[in-house]
């Protein structure tokens, strides 16, 4: 089941700077919202997502209840290998998502 | 605990009462309204800030923060962060911090970079509960921090959209 988005070049020069976007279907929940009930609807948040290029980190991030429904962030990294460009998304109850999408430096 | 959640259980009618005050509020400027009694009882903004920076000083500037002035919707804004950097491997940002005023929370995201970033621009979506201050900083390599502030009003709060839909 695939639940998250990326977008990035499939290919790219060396040493060029490459924008990535993911995105990836999660309610975030914020633990702070009452239920029709009147109950507290538990928090079930995304806190941690990290972008790993030829096995090195190279963007992570933590969250918080304050960042929107299906998180979505934007950042960049110089494109130095071909190789896969790895993305993982873990959540407040350690399950984890990962995707991994190929790109071509010439 | 139900007190603290006055703003979260309105009746259909109420809540359409409520937005157009909130419209009315906006229009006028007014500022003060819908704010969560919980969001009193969190630290401060200033606490937050000085937590990430680790009581280091926190100057103004080389940190572009770009938010809409004026936001519809608190549920998803969107919010773009650039620092002023090289982002080589003797001076680059190592982090990025996103706080605000007045959310239940005061952390929104922290980001983690590097020189491999090549450019120092992170953008994402937050959600805002009531109109407010949103302060980005950044920790350079050589320790430093900088930051910039930037003050939304939405005049749709995130709680009261949320309740809507449930």
């Amino acid at each position: 089941m695939t639940r998250a988005l990326v977008n990035a070049p499939q290919t790219a020069r060396r040493g060029e700077i490459i924008e990535i976007r993911a995105m990836i279907a999660h309610p975030m929940e914020t633990g702070y919202r009452e239920g029709p009930n009147g109950v507290v609807i538990p928090r079930h948040i995304i806190k941690r997502f990290v972008c790993t290029y030829d096995d090195a980190e190279i963007f992570s991030a933590e969250l918080f209840p304050a960042i929107s429904a299906n998180p979505f962030l934007t950042f960049s990294t110089v494109a130095t290998v071909s190789g896969s460009i790895k993305f993982a998304w873990t959540d407040d109850r350690d399950h984890t998502e990962t995707l991994s999408v190929q790109i071509t430096v010439t | 605990m139900r007190d603290n959640n006055l703003h979260l259980r309105v009746t259909p009618q109420s809540r359409l009462i409520g937005r157009r005050e909130l419209l009315a509020a906006s229009a006028a400027g007014v500022i003060a309204f819908a704010v969560p009694m919980r969001a009193l009882a969190r630290p401060a903004l200033d606490q937050a800030i000085s937590n990430f920076a680790g009581g280091a000083e926190v100057r103004d500037g080389r940190v572009q923060l770009e938010i809409p002035p004026l936001v519809e919707n608190g549920n998803a804004v969107g919010v773009t962060v650039s620092v002023d950097s090289p982002m080589t491997a003797t001076d680059h940002v190592r982090r990025i911090a996103l706080l605000n005023e007045k959310n239940p929370q005061a952390d929104v995201a922290v980001f983690h970079l590097g020189p491999r970033a090549g450019r120092a621009r992170v953008a994402t979506r937050i959600r805002l509960a009531a109109s407010q201050v949103v302060v980005a900083i950044a920790e350079t390599s050589d320790g430093r921090f900088w930051s910039s502030k930037a003050s939304v009003i939405v005049t749709l709060a995130a709680c009261i959209e949320d309740i809507s839909k449930s």
